[in-house]
């Protein structure tokens, strides 16, 4: 009896963000009960996968910091080797390779990466002192842009823009320079017409139709519209939970998934989507807390790139959902119906409570 | 222990703090935009976007009003609806159409002329309205297609009101039929506004009464407002603009009259007209053969619509209204009235008739029906033994054209004015009508039109409605067919109102009396030629016999009934009205190659005036008298 009480109390994590994470549990099950409407099993097989992530969080968070930094290397070099792998054998779903199938289990080998990449940049930088040189900058990006690359090839365009957006945000919070900053948005700006040349057709559409959706209302535009009409019909008290008219006449595609924040506000309207957002912003400041409060480069790093994209998952899909941005598959992190991106969601909050709980008081 | 010099430390931290710092700044700004935008969104523009979805969910359908009824004047039902599934698909939501139509032709029957017509209806219906592929489908059918429902889309199955005739062909020519709509039909509906009141509408009335007050019986289109999901599936009505039913008609016709006469008819080819002389209505309006309008409600196969249409007998043909006959001898009342009028001839003057006729400087002879001829005949007598030889010379007295101006003033050769579409007019020839067409008039034209033989044409509707002056003394009636309509619901009636011409003042009651004893004496007289039908009648007759040659017979050749081929034979005519001191019903009888007026034509209209006369003689409709059909065959 004792000695589990022992092992219980042992057990390290983050009292703030488990809380917050916890409420986010519940509210994915109100808002999946009603997008799938009223299918009970969905949200059972939520509670399933949640359980599961939870599991991998809690014991990540048991892991003491410096072991993510000795196998940073070893992950991020397992993860580009199932990155080639997977386009070499991988199984194709909707329309891309993403998948490497182990018997019934299905590993999604960019899910590591969003991981291993700040992991790796964080320890690459780390090692030398921040600010970091040109040289180490220069090989960083290397890092990024191998896996980057071949997760577009997939093609993954949404992740593998995420995956980059961490990377480079540790190297900014790294402290690299302001001119080398200005220098490299100058230089992407003038690249644009070649990442348009190399971009898929269905990927032009989806940039074609976030810019002009009633161009094709039945068509690509489709999704945008009816999600921008599920969020505007909703007003500032919202129709009810249970009452998205737009999700339950399935004029909503993905209402689970990818447009799940578009059943949400138009059933709690404005006032719910404040306290959403509420909800998040207090997940990030923690994450931000977390990481300024880290007693290492690489901790800090790592945590604060955690944090940041959290927010981006965010950022993106609400801003596809509200039709400020492109429709690009990403799912509503802690809410959306989904698997193996909520497990690594879940994993990275792992790291933040490993680092949080793993702290020692300084001698100054 | 992390080997970091604490230098290194604090610069390391103050500048990941400021790094943070600018990143939690983006966070905020970021989430400050995402804000405006839901408040943009769910606040500004809530009303738009509560529209739209509105407008998502909520699809007008449109409900079709019922069809008004038709019946006859004693309230038999003689057109109706009844609820049939209906198989309808929505061309825009099938996918691959032959394979649709493929899985519905494996779970019902589908005729080739099913598919004709749907496919011939895709270009003549609005889109996104769903098109008839089967109708009438039985109870099994329906239960069919209603368990593979998910596995058809577009395709839906309704229950419509089908128009239905139970008395099949019974006044076919007067009650015409609805159909489908077709091209023509529906580019005329666009062009005159009516695309609306035909939402929901698939056919529409093609002849007779059923095209003439095609607006009447239509009815106003409703509207339900029906709650639909992303796949156009109907949830549930939300609100319901009930259609109107279109007024049911009542009609002059005595079905049981209609029914006697179309029954004393058949196996013949003819016309009987019979009305009211002193209001115009319609009381009978046969045309022989008939044929039964049902098939041609969903579109008739082309196989049975090239029977009736290759029928020597022409049972398409509505004879009663575009039937056009020489008159005959059933002009001469009118003639003599025509020669009273003109002043030219007294009644009591008398021609010798020796059974020729020469024009002077003429070789050719005009014969009297009768070889040996009448000897002293006036007026009256001219009429009652039908004498040829007294109008052969009135004709060449009055003249062509004054002949043409009163017969033109009779209604001759125009048009009556009937509730139906389409009526024929007829002809009464004048010099200028010949000159018109390039030629020459002559006298020996107007010596036969004394006789109504020659070019004169006439329709069995404008002889009885040309008898009717002389019932009725001396005003030229517009017939009519309808007698009221009736709002189905309020029950509200309106009647037709009856409109005249006055063509004779009180000053020309002698010259009037004087024609209707003569044709009284046609039928009671003891040289009338249809003195067959008077012997015995309980109530007086007034009538002209009548007989139109068919095959113009060589001079000197004499036409022998027993001799000629049964389609060259003459027609037989027969005009009437009784009783004659206070006249009910003015009869026109036609029997195509029948012979004689008097024998095949004169005891039809005998018939019918008994049956309205004495109504107690009239036999109820029966099996004997009309085939009933059923709507479910």
């Amino acid at each position: 009896m004792n000695d589990l009480k022992r092992f219980i109390n042992g057990i390290r994590y983050d009292k703030p963000l488990m809380v917050a994470l916890l409420i986010f549990a519940l509210m994915s099950f109100v808002v999946l009960y009603s997008a799938s409407g009223k299918n009970i099993s969905v949200v059972g097989s939520q509670a399933i996968r949640l359980t599961l992530a939870y599991i991998i969080m809690l014991f990540i968070a048991q892991v003491r910091p410096d072991t993510f930094v000795r196998y940073s290397p070893h992950f991020y070099a397992a993860g580009l080797v199932l990155l080639v792998v997977v386009l070499v054998v991988g199984v194709i779903g909707k329309g891309a390779q993403r998948w490497i199938s182990f018997g019934g289990f299905n590993l999604q080998p960019s899910e590591l990466m969003k991981l291993a990449v700040p992991m790796v940049v964080a320890w690459w930088l780390a090692r030398d002192g921040l600010p970091p040189s040109l040289r180490n900058v220069a090989i960083a990006a290397v890092l990024i842009f191998v896996p980057v690359l071949l997760i577009i090839k997939q093609p993954d365009l949404g992740t593998g823009a995420l995956i980059l957006a961490s990377g480079l945000i540790v190297i900014f919070l790294a402290g690299l320079s302001w001119r080398v900053i200005t220098v490299l948005a100058l230089a992407t700006a003038a690249a644009m017409p070649l990442v348009w040349a190399t971009m898929h057709d269905y990927q032009r559409q989806r940039v074609i139709s976030f810019l002009n959706p009633e161009s094709d209302p039945l068509g690509a535009g489709y999704h945008s519209i009816q999600s921008m009409i599920a969020v505007g019909s909703g007003g500032f008290f919202g129709k009810g939970w249970l009452d998205s008219s737009q999700a339950h006449l399935g004029y909503l595609p993905e209402s689970k998934t990818d447009f799940v924040f578009a059943v949400f506000a138009e059933e709690f309207g404005l006032m719910g989507t404040v306290l959403l957002f509420s909800m998040y912003l207090f997940v990030i400041g923690r994450g931000m807390y977390i990481a300024y409060n880290a007693q290492d480069a690489y901790s800090r790093l790592l945590a604060g790139s955690l944090t940041l994209t959290f927010f981006l998952y965010f950022f993106v899909n609400i801003g596809m959902v509200t039709g400020i941005l492109p429709v690009v598959g990403v799912p509503l992190p802690l809410i959306s119906h989904g698997g193996s991106s909520l497990v690594t969601l879940m994993a990275a909050f792992g790291i933040l409570m490993s680092i949080q709980s793993h702290r020692r008081i300084l001698q100054q | 222990m992390l080997n970091i010099p604490l230098k290194d430390h604090f610069r390391e931290t103050r500048i990941f703090g400021s790094r943070l710092t600018i990143m939690a700044g983006f966070v905020v700004v970021v989430t400050l935009i995402l804000l405006g935008r839901m408040l943009y969104l769910q606040v500004v523009h809530h009303k738009h976007y509560e529209t739209r979805a509105r407008a998502n969910q909520i699809s007008p359908v449109p409900v079709p009003p019922v069809r008004g009824l038709i019946l006859d004047r004693n309230g038999i039902v003689l057109a109706q609806n009844y609820p049939a599934y209906t198989l309808e698909v929505i061309p825009e939501q099938v996918k691959d159409m032959d394979a649709t139509l493929a899985q519905v032709g494996s779970l019902v029957t589908l005729s080739d002329n099913d598919q004709k017509l749907f496919h011939k209806q895709r270009r003549s219906r609005p889109r996104f309205e769903s098109l008839p592929l089967r109708t009438n489908l039985t109870e099994e059918e329906a239960a069919r297609i209603a368990i593979n429902r998910p596995h058809l889309q577009g395709v839906e199955l309704h229950a419509r009101l089908q128009r239905h005739y139970p008395l099949g062909g019974l006044g076919i020519h007067l009650m015409g039929y609805v159909g489908r709509i077709n091209e023509e039909e529906a580019s005329v509906i666009d062009r005159t506004g009516k695309r609306a009141d035909y939402r929901g509408t698939l056919h529409i009335g093609k002849l007779g009464i059923e095209q003439n007050y095609e607006s009447l019986l239509l009815g106003h289109v409703g509207v339900e407002r029906v709650e639909t999901d992303a796949r156009g599936r109907s949830l549930h009505v939300i609100e319901r603009e009930a259609p109107k039913a279109g007024d049911d008609i009542y009609l002059n016709i005595d079905a049981r009259m209609q029914a006697a006469a179309e029954q004393m008819l058949s196996g013949k080819r003819g016309a009987v007209v019979a009305m009211d002389p002193n209001s115009g209505a319609i009381l009978t309006f046969a045309s022989m053969p008939t044929y039964d309008p049902n098939p041609f409600v969903n579109g008739i196969d082309q196989e049975s619509y090239d029977a009736l249409l290759n029928n020597p007998d022409k049972p398409l043909i509505n004879r009663a209204l575009n039937g056009q006959y020489p008159p005959g001898s059933t002009i001469k009342p009118f003639m003599g009235l025509a020669a009273l009028e003109s002043g030219k001839i007294k009644a009591n003057e008398s021609v010798i008739c020796r059974g020729v006729f020469r024009l002077a400087g003429e070789p050719r002879p005009y014969r009297d029906w009768k070889k040996t001829g009448h000897g002293k005949i006036d007026l009256h007598e001219s009429i009652v033994q039908s004498c040829d030889i007294y109008y052969y010379q009135a004709a060449v007295k009055l003249g062509i054209d004054f002949i043409h101006e009163f017969l033109t003033g009779l209604g001759f050769g125009q048009s009556t004015g009937i509730d139906l579409k389409g009526e024929s007019v007829g002809l009464v020839p004048s010099r200028q009508w010949r000159k018109a067409r390039g030629e020459n008039w002559y006298l020996g034209e107007t010596v036969v039109t004394g006789i109504g033989q020659g070019p004169i044409l006439t329709t069995p509707l404008q002889l009885a409605n040309s008898v009717s002056i002389l019932a009725n003394g001396g005003r030229l009636m517009q017939p009519r067919l309808m007698y009221a309509r009736e709002n189905p619901v309020t029950r509200e009636r309106h009647y037709s109102q009856f409109s005249y011409k006055q063509l004779f003042s009180e000053e020309h009651k002698p010259q009037l009396d004087a024609i209707v004893a003569a044709m009284t004496d046609v039928v009671h007289g003891e040289k009338g030629t249809a003195r067959r039908i008077g012997w015995n009648a309980p109530y007086r007759i007034a009538g002209k016999t009548g007989t139109a040659q068919v095959k113009s017979i060589a001079v000197g050749e004499e036409y022998d009934a027993e001799k000629t081929a049964e389609r060259e034979r003459d027609h037989a005519l027969f005009i009437a009205f009784a009783p004659v001191d206070n006249p009910r019903i003015a009869v026109a009888v036609i029997v195509e190659n029948g012979g004689h007026g008097s024998s095949a034509a004169a005891p039809i209209a005998r018939k019918l005036m008994d049956y309205y006369l004495l109504p107690e003689t009239m036999p109820a409709l029966n099996n004997a008298t009309v085939v009933v059909s059923q709507p479910d065959e």
